[in-house]
């Protein structure tokens, strides 16, 4: 797994309080991980903050995987 | 640390996640004695606010829907069920259609102006209504605002509206409570990354900005705000009301950009 990828995993386990075996880059935040619409707000900060990057709305609405993050984050980082 | 707020307990209304002015607010007064009670509004908020509220000591939390006035009665049913009295509120509420947040203000559907001015204006009214009645011997009232009610600031637009309507209500109901030693003030933060910023457009732009341009050339903290907060809901500051105090590293004070301050692009 990428430096991005274990990264961003931790995040999702932190946040979401789910085990770290069911954060595949497959896995649906809302579907698979139980999150919530603010869920998915807080998780876009937290990444924010720990990349540096800036995920805007119309980005962030195309992010339903742990995958999707991971890779926006990869393209976008400085 | 000394006790400021020891026997004194109230209302925390607003707070949304550890990222939120309320928890810099809540924070700071339980450090100082204080006893909360927390409102909330949903599941989703329920499931956040609640360990929130644990981790201060408090159990006491129950849902209140602001925009409602029905619900606003029975949220202060349920705290008078549980206390006589209370010493102090926050109110940290605002709401607007977020596709309004960006763009112009001349495109603000009647629909949302007035929803705005409801949830984040007239909710400080009713809950002052109601609190008032539970500080027999006096009490202290703080609200949130922003800047961009004074001036204009980017993609604020209704918000900045509805925030002057809630400070210049801030001066109204500083009047109408003073006889009964209720002070009513409101803290006018800079800019933080919370929850709700996150529906404002170019946000990133304006919190880099007031970090280049404020007077102390730095963005403030929730933990600033919590300082604050603590003295305008304790008797520190006593003979304060009406107030809006400024809590944005100076940057009200300034009439152009520094001239340290590197030119900015949105990104």
């Amino acid at each position: 797994m990428s430096d991005t990828a274990d990264r961003v995993q931790k995040i999702v386990v932190e946040h979401l309080g789910v085990e770290s075996d069911k954060v595949t880059q497959e896995a649906s935040f809302i579907d698979d991980l139980g999150a919530d619409s603010l869920d998915i707000v807080e998780l876009v900060m937290a990444f924010e903050e720990e990349f540096g990057v800036e995920i805007p709305d119309d980005a962030a609405e195309k992010i339903t995987t742990v995958g999707d993050a991971t890779k926006y984050i990869e393209e976008h980082k400085g | 640390m000394s006790n400021l707020m020891a026997g004194k307990r109230g209302l925390i209304m607003g707070l949304a996640n550890d990222k939120s002015l309320a928890w810099g607010i809540a924070k700071q007064l339980a450090a100082h004695g204080a006893e909360l009670a927390f409102t909330y509004q949903g599941e989703a908020l329920a499931k956040r606010v609640k360990p929130l509220a644990e981790q201060l000591g408090s159990d006491f939390t129950f849902e209140c829907d602001v925009s409602e006035m029905s619900a606003l009665d029975r949220a202060f049913d349920t705290l008078k069920e549980r206390w006589d009295t209370i010493d102090f509120v926050v109110h940290a509420i605002g709401f607007s259609d977020k596709n309004e947040l960006r763009g112009k203000y001349v495109d603000t559907s009647l629909d949302n102006f007035l929803m705005t001015m409801n949830i984040s204006a007239y909710s400080l009214v009713a809950v002052a209504q109601r609190a008032a009645k539970m500080m027999p011997s006096g009490g202290s009232i703080v609200t949130l605002t922003y800047y961009g009610a004074e001036k204009v600031i980017p993609h604020y637009n209704v918000m900045g509206v509805a925030k002057a309507a809630l400070e210049t209500s801030v001066q109204y109901l500083a009047n109408d409570l003073g006889p009964q030693n209720i002070r009513v003030n409101a803290l006018s933060a800079g800019p933080i990354k919370t929850l709700a910023a996150s529906g404002i457009g170019d946000f990133r732009y304006i919190l880099k900005w007031n970090e280049l341009n404020s007077p102390l050339r730095r963005n403030v903290t929730i933990d600033d705000v919590g300082g604050s907060g603590l003295y305008l809901l304790s008797d520190l500051s006593s003979g304060v009301t009406g107030e809006t105090h400024h809590v944005d590293a100076g940057y009200h004070v300034v009439g152009m950009k520094q001239e340290d301050a590197p030119d900015i692009a949105l990104d």
